[in-house]
């Protein structure tokens, strides 16, 4: 496989900490968007981001990025952000200076780099508290001001871990919105999460991961669709729900068609969503009933965990 | 590829290197490694062991003011090579250069933030040098700071013969090789512990081993000797110590060598352990819940 210059390339690649499993065998290739990796904890998705950006070296396989590996760390890491989920601080250091100094080392001059600083704290909503010690924070403002330090030199590939974890809710509306905005101008955002509902809500695809494997990867209907073993739950809100259940029973892929309690709702779990979607249009245009609203009750990233990897985190 | 290919090859790549942002991206790893290493309290026991001949120089000064007359200069001179070349050379500026330069990499390793070095756009070799710098301008001023005050307070108890002994005896130019020396002290032990660093998670055993191999290489061949910091200090050292007993080990000169092979000999090992340097950074990873 050639890699790409737009892509996120991983051929092969396994990571042993001694007899520790990190990850194994990892195949895929990301296109521009956002990613998330979606996994329990030690699933190896922190192993896979710090092997994405070379803090540690692939027991075997290569990794791209952009088409550059590690070897060019001035080509590469101009191209890459990485806000790792390590707490910690250089001792002393303010807000400002913790943005400033990374940015000198990129070789921008001192008015360029502070620049950048003051455009990096505003975007992350820190250019109040900046001349303070980051010792002085709260989890919150440490984990903004590593953002912000990952997306001060404008990356075109943003890796973040956990990067919504200790935010308020106001502050992860305005994170997601900054990552919104960030792969709307073609970037890649890979984003490992356990807010799964705000994963959901953001991600163009996922990659989810239990015990070091990659078990499914790619857009979030696409991973829905190949999980065969779960019929697909539908959710029709029409006129007449005991019609179109009884209509939804004579397909054999239906396994089930639940009328809900407000009786005007039918809940159809299937194996053949297409097929079924094909029934609802022969019923609405015969004028059997009138549909107000039909959506995949299962098609989110939530369903697609705990099918495959189940509550507990070991693959289902 | 013929030998002339290689050449050529090597050449452009040299030139191909972005040597104006490797320059500037050392001054500010040097100017953050000084930040970080100097003004801390962490280091308070580094300022002690540079400080501690001149406070006890200091007081004995102070003790002996009224009896300046029973001091001789030759003997005092005897007095000061020992300080500089028992105890700088061989605790003082070894330990000092073990703290320092030892803390430079595995230090943020423990503090868990050699991250951000490894994150943003710098070679790993210009990490190394930016970092080695960094160690040397601190351990370099502290000392030749503390070896010139030791030289003050020897000398200027003596009046108008201090002054004569310095300024138109043999003073200024013992002066100038002690800092020469003190500078190559550190530059030297420096490298070496660097490279323990990046080798060892816990570099204190092999510096102690560092220790005994330096105490006794002079009983060894030539060549083994020239891999020893000490050897190469001893041959400029201006004043050859009269010591008897055990200590006298310390004083053994095995294979006299000119100034000029002892400061570049030492220089080159000081390259040659960088460059070793240089490839073991690349093995470094950041899992920190190892160390």
């Amino acid at each position: 496989m050639m890699p790409d210059d737009r892509q996120i390339v991983f051929e092969n690649v396994s990571k042993f900490y001694g007899e520790v499993l990190g990850v194994n065998k990892v195949n895929f290739s990301l296109e521009p968007g956002i990613t998330s990796l979606v996994g329990p904890n030690g699933s190896g998705k922190t192993t896979l981001m710090n092997l994405l950006t070379g803090l540690i070296r692939p027991s075997q396989g290569s990794i791209h990025v952009l088409g550059l590996t590690t070897h060019q760390p001035v080509e590469f890491f101009r191209q890459v952000g990485y806000c790792t989920q390590f707490d910690s601080f250089p001792p002393g250091t303010n807000g400002y200076d913790f943005i400033y100094w990374p940015l000198r080392l990129h070789g921008f001059d001192h008015d360029q780099a502070a620049k950048l600083t003051n455009e990096a704290l505003e975007r992350s909503g820190m250019a109040q508290v900046a001349r303070r010690k980051v010792a002085g924070y709260s989890k919150g403002m440490r984990q903004r001001i590593r953002l912000a330090q990952s997306i001060a030199h404008h990356p075109a590939v943003l890796v973040l871990d956990e990067p919504l974890n200790g935010l308020d809710p106001m502050a992860r509306a305005e994170s997601i919105a900054l990552f919104q905005s960030i792969a709307q101008q073609g970037m890649h955002v890979i984003i490992s999460s356990h807010i799964l509902e705000e994963v959901d809500r953001i991600s163009d695809r996922v990659v989810l991961m239990s015990s070091g494997y990659v078990v499914a990867e790619g857009q979030i209907r696409e991973v829905r669709q190949e999980v065969r073993d779960h019929p697909m739950q539908i959710l029709v809100r029409c006129s007449n729900a005991a019609k179109l259940a009884s209509a939804a029973f004579e397909l054999d892929h239906v396994v089930e068609a639940k009328i809900l309690t407000d009786g005007q709702s039918v809940l159809v779990r299937t194996r053949d969503a297409e097929q079924f979607y094909l029934l609802l249009n022969k019923v609405v245009s015969g004028g059997l009933v009138e549909v107000d609203a039909v959506a995949p009750a299962d098609d989110d990233v939530n369903s697609i965990y705990q099918y495959l990897i189940g509550s507990d985190g070991s693959p289902a | 590829m013929s030998v002339q290919e290689s050449i050529t090859r090597a050449q452009r790549t040299l030139k191909e290197q972005p040597w104006q942002l490797y320059a500037s991206q050392i001054s500010v790893l040097v100017r953050n490694g000084v930040r970080r290493n100097l003004f801390t309290r962490r280091r308070v026991w580094v300022y002690l062991l540079a400080l501690i001949p001149v406070l006890i120089l200091v007081t004995h000064n102070i003790v002996s003011r009224y009896n300046v007359e029973t001091l001789s200069l030759q003997n005092e001179t005897e007095v000061l090579a020992g300080i500089i070349q028992l105890y700088y050379f061989r605790l003082g500026i070894f330990f000092a250069c073990m703290g320092i330069f030892t803390w430079l990499f595995r230090g943020e390793m423990v503090e868990r933030t050699l991250h951000y070095q490894f994150l943003v756009p710098v070679r790993k070799e210009v990490l190394v040098v930016g970092k080695f710098l960094a160690g040397a301008i601190i351990s370099v001023a502290l000392f030749e700071a503390a070896v010139f005050a030791c030289f003050y307070l020897t000398y200027s108890r003596f009046g108008s013969a201090g002054r004569f002994y310095v300024f138109d005896g043999p003073g200024l130019s013992q002066l100038g090789s002690y800092l020469l020396v003190t500078a190559l002290a550190c530059l030297g032990y420096g490298a070496v512990f660097l490279a323990l660093s990046l080798l060892f998670k816990n570099p204190i055993i092999p510096g102690a081993m560092l220790m005994g191999w330096e105490a006794i290489a002079p009983i060894f061949p030539a060549w083994a000797q020239r891999l020893s910091v000490t050897f190469y200090l001893k041959h400029l050292c201006p004043v050859t110590l009269p010591v008897d007993g055990p200590m006298a080990i310390f004083t053994v000169v095995a294979e006299p060598v000119s100034p000029f092979v002892a400061v570049s000999g030492l220089l080159c090992l000081t390259i040659a352990i960088l460059v070793l340097s240089c490839f073991l950074i690349h093995r470094i990873e950041i899992t920190y819940t190892a160390e």
